[in-house]
């Protein structure tokens, strides 16, 4: 089950550059949220500072209040213990590639202590189905490495592995920038069946996309988040005419 | 929190688990540990050096390093038979290794058929893993044969007239110290080399052929001339280890604390009369200096390879150097 | 258009390069080209005599008495270096026991946590230097910390000698091996809260194990030949001791003293050892060759 996301005042830098400015919006439970914007908008470094990933670069740091689920995660908690609960899939295939796809997608649950079997067994089966790729690899999950795949395959292999620790948030940053236009619809298929189940974030340069899988729709102009709303109204009627600038090609 | 559903097993063990934050700083706090070993040992060994050269240094302040005499029945130390034993070997050394390590360099980074570059640079590497005992018993029933019976009256009858080879011939001696050290600094220095021309940009090399220059003239104003810097480095770093190369030197230098003009003469270095002398070494004093010559082997050695790195850097903008 | 045929330059042209010159520069060429061949060949050529005696006057004498028997008193012959080569095994156990699990600590520290700090240039560049301090400077140095103050030779401390020797090696191709790494994978690890000590032992260390492990090697093999380290802390030991607070044989000293001494049965033995020691190190360096070109060491020496 997915949990709501409540942003007040977020500001982020990395050394002296404000990427981030004065973003304040709510994502809601179970819903599917994206991002659009133009390159270099900040839409990556927020969705890095929801689960405190943007902490990881040494000259990064950022203000402001994120309540996930009603806790202030920059106050309340480690980074460690929100990253658990928030699952994250990356713009480019980062699957393991000294790992078996099958401890690949248990990596999260193996590397944190988790021993139990047969629960790592149906997880794996679980998350891998979550993930439109169960069909595909059910008879090498332990033979063939993680990295063997292909493309798309690694792709929704590092979907299932984010699935796998069942978490109440999913974000992803540009899922399928990197892949064939087959393995896109398929994780936009698969994005939409999951919807329900997690809150999930998705950034993505293509509008297209957004529109197909999200029901909000948040639109991000140098590190401003300028207009935040449902996406049948960001596409047909925007508030802002610099997002309807954005959406009907004048830039970007 | 939203009131929570059932969670799964997996949810509930994943949040039940710690922070980790303890085992975060501990584990940095043992790694920051294990890498400052490296400053501890320099440091110890600084440390223990001086501790244990005091009675020396004390005795004789800094003219140690100009005084002859190496007596120790009356307990009379200086190092400057030494002193001159190792500049000689290891100039001697260099003189015979530079150019033919900038061969060797020119060679394989420019000149040599791609297939064949992987085999010869191989060997190269071969021969800087040859310990120094072994080449110190090859020079001693190969070398010293060839220098006393062959080379050596060669040497006498094309150059006797320089002056530099006078005196009786037996093999041993500086010549012959300096040409085995030669062979064993070559490799260090050729492969520094080799990874300092290949760091210079292609487009360096394209610039001055397209303005019709032979290959021998790419290489020296579009390459060379880029890299001098680095090369003085490498050549730095050839000396470095030929100040300090022990075993081959000691079995072949002759063991004896003379200045003298002809390199046939046997001679002495820092490293060997260590080698030599150190188990032997009866009296606090003759112990104190003995630990005063490592103290100044050291010392030079770390200002010698720590410019030479620098020099290297410079070049190379620190990618990974090469571990020597 | 002009159907005469293009004219030529006049005599003189500046533009022309004059036919001396450029004869000139091609000589120069073939002539350094010439020269950096002979110098490849004089190079190498030490390397294959110093094989070849080493074969040749070693290879004769490598028996089965030779790898079971300890030396025999002077004048008798058929004895062996049995002793010194275990002494050596033990040595070379005990130093990678201690130098290793330190040298690999401090490569990830250099590499997980020291990136772009002024520390961690400063270790580097210090292990960089301590590769080029003489291995005699060690010996003597761990001789007036350990068999000063214990009174005694002992193996135990020629094993710390060459640990130290090994520690700035393994540190640096540790840390060499941890950069090749790709960022991405330690991020994908961490995005999966993974703390940051368990990404660096279970994900960084072991993608980079090959290489890390190559880099031991190499160490290894480097230290397995020193003797200068050993002559004042091990000692060397006629006889066969297992026990560490003692004396030591290894098989470079035995060398060393073989070949300085004038018996010509112990000249045979040390042309014997110095063969056995010559396989073992050129195996370690081809193997690391090998894994070299499979795997993502570069330039290791």
């Amino acid at each position: 089950m997915g949990v709501g996301i409540q942003v007040e005042d977020l500001n982020a830098w990395y050394g002296s550059t404000h990427t981030l400015q004065d973003i304040n919006l709510h994502i809601p439970a179970n819903h599917a949220t994206a991002l659009i914007g133009p390159s270099g908008c900040g839409k990556s470094t927020f969705v890095r500072c929801l689960n405190r990933m943007h902490e990881t670069n040494p000259i990064a740091r950022a203000t402001g209040v994120v309540k996930m689920g009603g806790v202030d995660i920059y106050r309340e908690a480690s980074p460690v213990e929100i990253r658990r609960r928030v699952g994250m899939v990356f713009q480019r295939p980062n699957p393991f590639p000294t790992m078996s796809i099958y401890d690949n997608v248990i990596s999260g649950l193996k590397l944190n202590g988790f021993r139990n079997r047969r629960i790592l067994d149906e997880t794996v089966e679980r998350s891998l189905k979550q993930a439109a790729l169960w069909e595909e690899v059910k008879d090498d999950l332990k033979k063939k490495s993680g990295a063997s795949l292909s493309g798309g395959q690694q792709q929704r292999m590092c979907i299932a592995r984010a699935l796998a620790v069942d978490p109440e948030v999913l974000l992803m940053d540009e899922p399928a920038s990197a892949l064939d236009p087959v393995s896109t619809s398929k994780i936009e298929d698969l994005i939409f069946q999951l919807k329900s189940q997690y809150t999930i974030v998705i950034v993505t340069h293509n509008m297209q996309q957004a529109a197909r899988v999200a029901e909000n729709t948040g639109f991000f102009l140098n590190g401003k988040m300028v207009e935040f709303d449902s996406t049948h109204k960001i596409f047909t009627n925007p508030s802002d005419k610099r997002t309807e600038d954005y959406i009907t090609g004048r830039f970007g | 929190m939203s009131a929570p559903a059932q969670l799964s097993p997996v949810r509930e063990f994943l949040n039940s688990r710690g922070s980790g934050r303890l085992a975060d700083s501990s584990f940095a706090a043992l790694m920051l540990a294990c890498a400052c070993s490296i400053f501890v040992i320099v440091l110890f060994i600084f440390w223990i050096l001086i501790r244990n050269s005091h009675l020396s240094l004390a005795a004789f302040g800094l003219k140690f390093f100009t005084r002859q005499a190496w007596d120790p029945v009356s307990g009379d130390f200086g190092a400057l038979p030494f002193i001159y034993g190792t500049l000689m070997t290891s100039l001697l050394a260099l003189l015979m290794a530079v150019p033919l390590a900038l061969g060797v360099a020119i060679f394989l980074t420019e000149l040599c058929p791609r297939p064949l570059r992987a085999p010869i640079s191989f060997l190269t590497e071969l021969l800087a893993a040859i310990p120094s005992v072994v080449y110190g018993l090859w020079a001693v029933f190969v070398l010293v044969p060839i220098m006393r019976d062959t080379l050596g009256p060669f040497l006498v009858k094309t150059l006797g007239w320089t002056g530099f080879f006078e005196g009786a011939n037996f093999g041993v001696g500086l010549l012959t110290a300096s040409i085995i050290l030669a062979i064993m600094i070559l490799p260090i220095i050729s492969s520094l080399t080799r990874d300092i021309m290949t760091a210079v940009p292609n487009s360096q090399r394209e610039a001055v052929l397209a303005l019709g220059a032979t290959r021998w003239e790419m290489i020296r104003i579009g390459v060379l001339r880029n890299s001098r810097i680095g090369i003085v480095g490498a050549v730095m770093l050839g000396l470095g280890r030929a100040l300090g190369e022990t075993m081959a030197v000691t079995m072949v230098i002759g063991n004896h604390p003379d200045i003298g003009k002809s390199l046939f003469a046997p001679g002495y270095t820092l490293a060997s009369v260590i080698a030599n002398e150190f188990s032997e070494a009866t009296g606090d004093l003759y112990y104190s200096a003995l630990i005063e010559i490592g103290l100044a082997l050291f010392l030079v050695t770390i200002v010698v390879n720590a410019v030479a790195r620098l020099m290297v850097w410079a070049v190379t903008r620190g990618a990974p150097s090469r571990v020597s | 258009m002009s159907t005469r045929p293009i004219q030529t330059l006049p005599l003189g042209d500046p533009r022309k390069p004059s036919r001396a010159n450029t004869l000139r520069r091609y000589t120069a060429d073939h002539i350094v080209t010439g020269l950096a061949v002979l110098a490849t060949i004089i190079v190498l050529a030490p390397l294959a005599a110093i094989l070849f005696y080493l074969v040749y006057k070693g290879a004769s004498s490598l028996n089965f008495a030779f790898f079971t028997r300890i030396p025999a008193p002077v004048g008798e012959a058929g004895g062996g270096m049995a002793n010194a080569i275990v002494g050596s095994g033990i040595i070379l156990a005990l130093a990678s026991l201690m130098g290793i699990p330190i040298g690999i600590a401090a490569g990830v520290y250099l590499s997980e946590f020291g990136r772009g700090k002024f520390l961690g240039d400063a270790i580097r560049f210090t292990a960089d230097v301590l590769n080029g301090v003489p291995s005699i400077v060690m010996g003597i140095s761990v001789y007036s910390l350990v068999v000063k103050s214990q009174h005694h030779y002992s193996a135990f401390a020629g094993g710390i000698a060459l640990a130290i020797m090994m520690i700035p090696t393994v540190t640096r191709t540790t840390e060499e091996m941890l950069a090749t790494v790709p960022h991405a994978i330690r991020e994908a690890a961490l995005g999966l809260g993974v703390p940051k000590w368990r990404t660096a032992i279970s994900i960084s260390l072991r993608t980079a194990s090959p290489g890390i492990i190559t880099g031991c090697m190499l160490a290894f093999a480097r230290v397995a030949g020193e003797t200068a380290p050993l002559l004042f802390t091990a000692f060397g030991n006629q006889f066969w001791n297992f026990n560490l607070n003692e004396p030591i044989a290894a098989l470079p000293l035995q060398i060393f003293v073989y070949a300085i001494s004038p018996y010509d049965e112990w000249h045979r033995l040390a042309w014997a050892g110095a063969l056995v020691l010559i396989v073992l190190i050129m195996v370690s360096v081809t193997l690391v060759r090998i894994f070299a070109n499979r795997g993502v060491l570069k330039g290791g020496s």
